[in-house]
């Protein structure tokens, strides 16, 4: 059953982002940022929250949920340390994320070449 | 002859659009849809995996998270992820496994233009935004949410 | 003494009928698989061409392209007075890097994809002018350098819209004498740069077309010819799309160009391979040009052909400031045995 969900509403996301793709001139890297900083807008305001209990990593895994992510720490940390974890709660949160990527980025840098389209 | 000229200017965008190629949005979306809706199973797997192995809710989302980002930059380095991106569009460029995708391609690519100023300067070319709206955007939430809350 | 005379407003008659007397091309291993590949003279199969990066890949196809044009001219590299090239690459280190390989003058030129006519009008115009007994036209592109230079790195996961062109992987050269039997040029037609507003750098093809229009329809202002008179007209890369466009407003200038006229970009891919709108890049025209039109003129299958290379003079900078893009195109009327 979660699977079940975590592909439709995974699913539904991608497809309002391919929309955007075609329709729109936004680039990947727009629409990308968009769907971050909403995330957290919709995170903040708790609607984000309902969406990550219907559709579990569906939501999770999509970059809204990398935002709601954001938003979620961010929270915690103001009320557990006041406004300096405006600053340092989203970072804190997502830590696990950015360090994975800048690694594995490093990693793959070093074994991997670019390979020539066909 | 300048008259002549505007009056093809102005026919030149209608004549641009009709000459256009329908768009596929049905058969992407299709793609985006399952593509996407099966990354996001993969991440529904490991979540499940962990929290029956008895890892905190919290650490195990942090877990879920690496593991996306680990497999979308290993598919990336292997060559295959671009592969996948070209019908799946939104379907790769979405889920979090596209981020690491954004932040692989260009580390190795750039590799050649040594480790610090290629690599190193190059990696967040394309994901940078991402972290500045989407850290910017929390930072200002925080403290929007701090003056609320008290 | 110099020959020859301006007719119209962009247009030269070249008296001294600069000859071509060699020209070769060189591709890429997706170029060799398409429809043309029986006319161009090297397929590599490696766009690597053993080097370290696709930069010094395409300096060393360029490199390839060039000096074997001088062997197959059966002259010395020392004989020729003067070598005109560009590329797509920044401060066109392509060409500046083949240049210091070689021992000839150079001059570099930079006209984007229009490169290929656009040093062939030059160095028309050197020749007739009585400055050079020899005179080498070559440029160059690659698909992986124009790809991280423009667009992305190559393992990013994008989409490729319908419109977008696929930058042709190949090096072409040709060799301007003075004398003997070869396909000669006739005409040169210099470009303006035109504007028609074109926002989306997906959609080359809509951006270069009106530069195409104007001048195929200068052209036959300036001469008094019309479409009847060439076998051929070739533009360089406008793809499926841009053709369609240029056929279309041609028309509105009283010339039916549609029977006679093929892109280059939309001929060097077959549709098996994805390539949507077509082939791109200053090696585009180059090698259809070297390749396909040169050796069907020599064999006597096209008489009378006018090629136009066409270009479109964004930078890595402007689309992102809210230019729109601009675009150039220059034609070169060639004849043998018409």
């Amino acid at each position: 059953m979660d699977y079940l969900m975590a592909f439709i509403v995974g699913g539904l996301i991608c497809v309002i982002g391919q929309i955007l793709m075609d329709k729109t001139s936004f680039t990947p890297a727009r629409i990308v940022v968009c769907f971050v900083t909403l995330g957290v807008i919709l995170g903040a305001l708790n609607i984000y929250g309902t969406i990550v209990k219907v559709g579990k990593a569906g939501a999770t895994v999509p970059l809204p949920g990398f935002g709601y992510s954001l938003a979620k720490a961010t929270i915690k940390e103001v009320d557990s340390k006041g406004i300096i974890g405006a600053f340092t709660g989203g970072i804190k949160g997502t830590a696990g994320g950015i360090g994975a990527a800048i690694l594995f980025g490093y990693i793959m840098a070093l074994i991997f070449n670019p390979k020539t389209k066909e | 002859m300048q008259v002549k000229e505007n009056k093809i200017k102005e026919k030149f965008h209608k004549v641009t659009d009709e000459s256009s190629p329908k768009s596929k949005l049905a058969k992407n979306c299709v793609y985006a849809f399952i593509v996407g809706g099966l990354i996001c199973d993969i991440g529904q797997f490991f979540y499940n995996l962990l929290i029956s192995n008895g890892v905190s809710m919290e650490d195990t989302s942090t877990w879920v998270t690496i593991i996306m980002i680990f497999i979308g930059a290993l598919l990336t380095g292997i060559g295959i992820y671009d592969k996948i991106a070209n019908f799946a569009g939104a379907g790769t460029v979405v889920p979090i496994t596209g981020f690491a995708n954004s932040i692989v391609a260009p580390a190795i690519e750039f590799k050649k233009e040594g480790y610090i100023l290629g690599v190193g300067a190059k990696m967040f070319t394309i994901a940078g935004p991402v972290l500045v709206y989407g850290i910017g955007s929390s930072i200002i939430l925080g403290v929007i949410y701090y003056f609320i809350s008290r | 003494m110099v020959l020859g005379k301006r007719i119209g407003k962009q247009s030269i008659k070249l008296d001294s009928k600069p000859k071509i007397i060699s020209a070769y091309s060189v591709v890429g291993p997706k170029e060799g698989e398409g429809p043309l590949s029986e006319y161009f003279d090297l397929i590599l199969k490696d766009d690597l061409n053993g080097q370290k990066s696709y930069e010094k890949a395409e300096s060393s196809i360029l490199y390839k392209a060039i000096t074997e044009c001088i062997k197959k001219a059966k002259i010395q590299e020392t004989d020729i007075n003067y070598l005109l090239a560009g590329d797509l690459l920044n401060q066109i280190s392509s060409s500046n890097f083949a240049a210091r390989d070689l021992d000839i003058p150079f001059i570099g030129l930079y006209g984007a994809c229009s490169t290929m006519t656009e040093s062939l009008s030059l160095g028309a115009m050197i020749m007739e002018g009585g400055f050079a007994n020899y005179l080498l036209a070559a440029t160059s592109s690659h698909f992986s350098s124009a790809e991280r230079q423009f667009r992305y790195p190559l393992e990013y996961g994008s989409q490729r819209h319908p419109t977008a062109h696929w930058t042709v992987t190949g090096a072409g050269a040709m060799i301007l004498g003075k004398t003997g039997n070869y396909p000669y040029i006739s005409y040169v037609t210099t470009g303006k740069v035109k504007d028609y507003g074109i926002t989306d750098v997906n959609n080359m093809g809509a951006s270069m077309a009106p530069a195409a229009i104007d001048t195929i329809k200068q052209h036959f202002q300036d001469t008094g010819r019309g479409p009847g008179d060439y076998d051929l007209i070739a533009t360089g890369d406008l793809g499926k799309y841009g053709k369609d466009i240029t056929s279309k407003l041609l028309k509105e200038y009283g010339y039916d160009i549609e029977k006679k006229y093929i892109d280059c970009g939309d001929e060097i891919y077959g549709s098996s391979q994805e390539t949507n709108a077509g082939g791109s890049g200053c090696g585009c025209s180059a090698v259809v040009d070297c390749g396909y039109i040169y050796k069907n003129m020599l064999s006597g299958k096209l008489k009378r052909v006018l090629i136009l290379s066409t270009g479109a003079l964004l930078s890595t900078t402007s689309s992102l400031q809210g230019e729109t893009i601009p675009g150039i195109a220059h034609a070169v009327a060639i004849e043998y045995g018409g």
